[in-house]
């Protein structure tokens, strides 16, 4: 079989085991926060943090819930990994420095999971379970709580409440996401990932020198890496890593944990507005672009254009062997797709094209299909900036889901919207002014700025990803990314809840022959269109000193 | 004392009835070249930062000007001295959008202006005598006498008296029309003449304040504030130009670190290309236009967020007579009684009618004629009859020849007649009668003396007609998602045949004030909005809860106050206009944003690489257009984006062309043309641009 038949059935089946668990996974969510049922351990928690669970809040304090446990979160991880010393499993790493403990709490918590530490030498096992794995979990729970949050607010009529933040928070770590991940995490131990507690194996290398093999509780937190679109990995070499991501098998269930959750909540969305055509319309500008984009990486990576990779035949720098380009592209698009950020190839060797594909799937502002929750909030936020760019040409005031879109409404879309490119283009924007930032890359020229781009444009979409080849860890990159993957997180999060809340304090208009369809290919292409030609707008300039320099060389 | 003869522009070709009922395409209101002409001082005039701030995309290429500007004389260059003076021609061209707009609304209000010359009143003062005094000093409650030949001071109720006025100064419409003391035809509008009889009339408003100086104030625009849509637009507009200022002042950096530093000259034409310069400078001529159109078509809208919601409208609460029905019924049946042939009756009944001028005794001849072959017109004995007119005593009409006498009218009223000459009604009548009211048509019995005897000869029945458009007009209306509720005072079963009739999506039939009010509250709560039609002060609430509220010139002023749009023609069938026109105007909104937007990607295929080829020579490839040089490229690209201002302001007054269909239609033909279009024409337009601009020495 060639590489390229091996990645056509690895697309294949991805996209067969998407089908089959859309409806039953995305109707399954629908009922979870819908369902007035509370579970034993619900209730639990519940009482144990003194919520009530069935008092519903206005958006103010469900946006002050997120806040407010978003910092107190950041505020545990840090205090975790400066107390490290004084946990278990701790190998003698020591307290983790307060630049690095800085980001990586920021990173996680945000959903971000950038890396700017080798995690095999700074974090033990204790830092790393009740650490950065709980917060594997909280942050994408927080995702999903603000995306249905956002639907309600389509779905209520003349309400003032949003739901509650604890409640949907808690259903869903409790009942979507440990569940899955469970299952998920026994499944990578069979097929060959690491689980262990040991600090690693001592080896003898065939030239006679000795060295240890790290070895960590990979699975159980590769398992959520991948279904919470986190991507921190519990290894530097992160899915490269063979004990992380061994082999084909490993490496496609990785890639279908990545789209799950935010593919299926399409489905979710059509289901709680009562019309599942809204649902496929998202689905199709999504699977759309992610089509798209795999094509042009995929593309990319088969016919590289530097010398040495001529001489190589393809771009195999960086990529590793067990995957080959196919493996590596569908990866590198899923992770960069679902601001998961999980590599399993160095997108630092991508050519120019490829690097570019990854930049620019970040760049629509992660809706392809995005990372789990925000993926649904972003592109919803983008379908009313499309609606109303284009509603207006159908002779009515924009309307979306029978909610019209006011001077409130675009307010807060606009906001969720500027908030990306703003921290991205004036934190890249400063720092290759900067004289330390030339020092931190490790090429000059087009390449240099794609790959201060790159992380800049990772850290303000909560992707994570590295593109690698620049050093971060000077306190101007701890500090402006930690910063950016703050603000890239926080202000659309506020931005979308006001949107939400005045949503849901609006009586629905019913649909007419007169309302702007928002279902079918029509609405799905003027959407499509939108997020290209707003991303594209934004970030042509700085593409094209960058990546679409390196590609047209 | 003096009146004013003129008469209003009119546009014959807007009128109301013309093209726009035919076939439901809303005409383009006027453009000519010339205003841009004659609009250019106003344009200048508004080069002032004041006024520029109100526009926050102008007000960045404003400030981009000045900057280029300071740039230009510090390091002239042609292509420095180019670039500032295109970046001035883009704020002026906008400038010139919005007071052509604004010209053609000054013009119309010139002409109301007149119908407001220097009255002299004639104030009752409270013993009883007259004073005179200037129409100016008059106050709310005052009482003034005007008589035939005199101007009305000012707006008002008639307190005494009846009389014909003429309303042609506001209106246009030359036909008298007839105000009274008390009901339904009492209010009076100054500037409007007294053409017989006196009338005493109380001042209901101040000086300054009145109808005639709330339509000089809407038309010029002086009390325009920007409609919720607008502001909208106006946000994600900003967003947009912060987007672009984001893109292009962190773009200097990275050409620094490339090594290709940018000059600000350069920058600031790459920023005013990008941000949506076109929408930004034609916005609110837009809006001022949508108004204008409103004008043109004789009505009046007290704000532009009443022309918005009209977009909007998707319940139509149309009034059954005169907008559905034609305003008089007309005879459809003969009904024989008492052994009589129908040719008999139809013979009686035409001659009842030959000499009787109203639509309803034409209807019956021409029913005659086409049902019995009767000629239409009087033969020589016929004309020598003597025409009995109708009269609200009599309640009946007729002709009296040699030994013959007919006559037609109320059953009552002809069976007066009939006994009084020794005649029986026989009971048939009584049925036939009885049944036409049933099912909603008015009977009109018909008898005839003929030498000795008196007798019923039949029944016709007049009923409702409808109008022949109206079918295919619901129909459209129902494609455009909007549902229509016709409104009557008759009975369930004659509501129902109309409605059914006419298509109509559903009726309210003996309609009383407070059910109207709550169908209009029932269609709101569901989330609808509505708009309606009204004249008399009962129909006062129901127009101000409705969301458009349209109140006939000829109604009260009560109605005229509590709705948001005055029609000057009282046509309630131009309801349906006003919806289009609110819909056009959105539309055409929408379609210039999307050009606007879609008009950027050219731009960056020309600025960029002219900006950057130098150090990246692989960058010219992006130059698709094959432009001359870096400097000839950037120009070109600026002068585009001025010039394309300038040729979408017809556009811009017009309105975009609309028919009415569905929104997926519509949706896909306006994302075809202004979104696809709006991709094509910049990379067309910039090319030719740079074919001239190519030839200037220092630039190409």
């Amino acid at each position: 079989m060639s590489s390229t038949v091996a990645g056509l059935v690895q697309v294949g089946l991805l996209v067969l085991a998407l089908a089959a668990v859309y409806v039953p996974l995305g109707d399954y969510m629908a009922r979870v926060f819908t369902s007035t049922r509370h579970l034993a351990v619900e209730r639990a928690i519940y009482r144990t943090v003194r919520v009530n669970p069935d008092a519903e809040q206005r958006w103010p304090t469900y946006a002050a819930g997120v806040l407010g446990f978003s910092f107190v979160s950041i505020v545990l991880l840090y205090l975790l990994q400066r107390l490290q010393p004084s946990l278990p499993w701790d190998f003698g790493r020591g307290a983790v420095e307060p630049g690095i403990a800085f980001n990586t709490s920021v990173s996680f918590v945000t959903n971000t999971n950038w890396q700017s530490y080798v995690p095999e030498a700074v974090m033990g096992h204790s830092v790393q379970m009740f650490g950065l794995t709980v917060q594997n979990f909280l942050s994408a729970g927080v995702g999903l709580a603000v995306a249905i949050a956002l639907v309600r607010g389509f779905v209520r009529s003349g309400s003032d409440r949003l739901g509650n933040f604890w409640v949907d928070l808690t259903r869903a770590v409790v009942r979507i996401l440990l569940p899955m991940a469970f299952v998920f995490a026994i499944v990578l131990v069979a097929l060959g990932v690491v689980q262990s507690l040991s600090s690693g194996v001592a080896v003898t290398n065939p030239d006679g020198s000795s060295g240890t093999i790290a070895l960590a509780p990979a699975a159980s937190q590769e398992a959520i890496k991948e279904l919470g679109t986190n991507g921190g990995g519990i290894f530097n070499a992160n899915s490269a890593h063979p004990f992380e991501n061994p082999n084909s098998w490993t490496n496609l269930i990785e890639i279908f944990l990545m789209l799950v959750v935010p593919v299926c909540l399409t489905r979710t969305f059509g289901t709680l507005v009562g019309n599942r055509g809204q649902g496929h319309a998202l689905l199709s500008v999504m699977a759309l672009l992610w089509a798209a984009m795999l094509t042009v990486i995929w593309w990319a990576e088969a016919h590289p254009n530097g010398p040495a990779a001529l001489l190589a035949g393809s771009g195999t720098e960086g990529k590793e062997v067990r995957f080959g380009i196919p493996g590596s592209a569908l990866f590198a698009n899923s992770t960069t797709g679902t601001s998961t950020g999980a590599v399993n190839s160095m997108h630092d060797s991508f050519s120019g094209l490829g690097g570019g594909g990854t930049i620019l799937n970040m760049l629509f502002g992660e809706m392809t299909p995005g990372g789990v929750g925000t993926g649904l909030y972003s592109i919803l936020v983008m379908a009313i900036i499309a609606v109303f760019l284009a509603g207006l040409m159908v002779g009515r005031t924009p309307e979306y889901l029978g909610k019209k879109l006011g001077r409130r409404e675009v307010t807060a879309s606009a906001i969720a919207i500027l908030a990306m490119p703003t921290v991205l283009l004036v934190g890249a924007g400063i720092a290759i002014m900067l004289p330390g930032t030339s020092a931190a890359m490790a090429n000059s020229g087009a390449h240099g700025w794609s790959e201060v781009l790159y992380a800049y444009t990772s850290a303000s979409n909560n992707n994570g990803s590295a593109f690698a080849g620049i050093t971060v860890t000077n306190g101007w990159f701890q500090s402006t990314l930690g910063l950016c993957m703050l603000l890239g997180r926080l202000l659309p999060i506020l931005a979308v809840l006001c949107l939400a809340g005045s949503l849901a304090a609006q009586r629905k208009v019913p649909a007419t022959a007169g309302t702007l369809p928002t279902t079918g290919p029509l609405f799905a292409a003027l959407l499509a269109g939108t997020v290209v030609l707003v991303a594209a707008l934004t970030f042509i300039p700085a593409l094209a000193l960058g990546p679409i320099a390196e590609a047209l060389a | 004392m003096t009146t004013t003869t003129d008469r209003p522009r009119r546009d014959p070709s807007a009128g109301p009835h013309h093209h726009a009922v035919r076939t439901g395409r809303i005409g383009a209101g006027l453009f000519n070249p010339r205003q841009l002409v004659t609009s250019f001082p106003d344009a200048v005039r508004k080069l002032h930062p004041r006024h520029q701030l109100r526009n926050p995309v102008m007000f960045v290429v404003w400030v981009g000007s000045v900057l280029t500007t300071v740039f230009a004389i510090g390091d002239p260059s042609v292509f420095t001295v180019s670039v500032a003076l295109w970046l001035w021609f883009t704020v002026l061209f906008a400038n010139l959008a919005e007071a052509v707009a604004e010209g053609r609304g000054k013009a119309q209000a010139e002409t109301l202006r007149r119908a407001r010359k220097e009255i002299i009143a004639r104030r009752l003062t409270e013993d009883g005598d007259e004073e005179r005094v200037p129409g100016v000093e008059l106050r709310v409650d005052d009482l003034v006498v005007v008589e035939a030949g005199e101007v009305i001071p000012g707006d008002g109720v008639v307190v005494e008296g009846i009389a014909s006025v003429d309303e042609s100064a506001i209106t246009g419409e030359s036909a008298p029309v007839i105000r009274e003391s008390g009901g339904d035809f009492s209010s009076v509008t100054g500037g409007t003449t007294v053409l017989s009889d006196r009338l005493v009339v109380r001042i209901s408003t101040k000086p300054g304040e009145s109808f005639v100086d709330r339509m000089i104030a809407l038309v010029e625009g002086a009390s325009r504030q920007k409609t919720p849509n607008e502001i909208a637009l106006t946000i994600l507009l900003s967003t947009l130009t912060i987007i672009f200022l984001l893109a292009v002042v962190s773009l200097q950096p990275v050409a620094r670190y490339a090594g290709s530093p940018q000059s600000v000259v350069v920058l600031t034409a790459l920023l005013v290309c990008l941000i949506p310069t076109t929408i930004g400078a034609l916005l609110s001529a837009i809006g001022i236009a949508g108004m204008d159109r409103l004008v043109q078509r004789n009505v009046l809208a007290t704000s532009g967020r009443a022309v918005e919601a009209a977009g909007d409208v998707s319940t139509l609460l149309l009034d059954k007579t005169g907008t559905i029905t034609f305003g008089n019924r007309r005879a459809t049946e003969l009904v024989a009684v008492g052994g009589s042939a129908v040719d008999d009756l139809a013979a009686v009944a035409r001659l009842s009618s030959l000499a009787d001028e109203t639509p309803e005794g034409r209807s019956i001849v021409e029913l005659c004629a086409d049902r019995h072959g009767l000629p239409t017109t009087a033969t020589a004995e016929e004309q020598a009859g003597e025409f009995v007119p109708f009269t609200a005593q009599t309640r009946m009409s007729g002709v009296d020849l040699a030994g013959r006498a007919v006559r037609k009218g109320a059953a009552s009223a002809v069976r007066a007649w009939v006994s009084e000459r020794g005649g029986r009604v026989p009971d048939e009548v009584d049925a036939v009668v009885s049944r036409i009211s049933a099912d909603g048509g008015t009977p009109l019995v018909v008898a005839e003396q003929a030498g000795g005897t008196v007798a019923v000869r039949g029944v016709v029945r007049l009923s409702d007609v409808v109008k022949p458009a109206m079918k295919a007009r619901f129909a459209e209306l129902r494609a455009m998602g909007i549902r229509t509720v016709m409104i009557t005072g008759d009975n369930p079963l004659t509501a129902r045949a109309v409605a059914e009739e006419s298509g109509v999506d559903d009726y309210l039939a003996e309609a009383r004030p407070e059910e109207k009010m709550a169908l209009i509250r029932r269609e709101q709560e569901g989330g609808r909005l509505v708009a309606m039609t009204g004249d008399g002060t009962n129909d006062a609430p129901a127009l101000a809860q409705s969301d458009v509220g349209v109140a006939m010139n000829s109604g009260t002023m009560a109605a005229k106050e509590a709705g948001n749009m005055v029609d000057l023609d009282s046509d309630p069938t131009k309801l349906i206009e006003i919806v289009a026109i609110g819909k056009q105007l959105l539309i055409t909104r929408g379609a210039l944003t999307t050009f606007s937007v879609a008009n950027d990607l050219a731009k960056y295929f020309a600025i960029l690489p002219a900006m950057f080829a130098g150090i990246f020579p692989q960058l010219d490839r992006l130059n698709i257009m094959r432009l001359a040089t870096p400097q000839s490229a950037i120009v070109s690209a600026v002068i585009f984006n001025a010039l394309v201002i300038v040729a979408l302001i017809p556009l811009a007054l017009r309105g975009v062309r609309y028919r009415p269909s569905t929104a997926s239609a519509l949706l896909r033909r306006n994302l075809f043309v202004y979104g696809v279009g709006g991709i094509v024409t910049p990379f067309v337009g910039i090319w030719l641009v740079d074919l001239v601009v190519r030839l200037v020495p220092g630039i190409g």
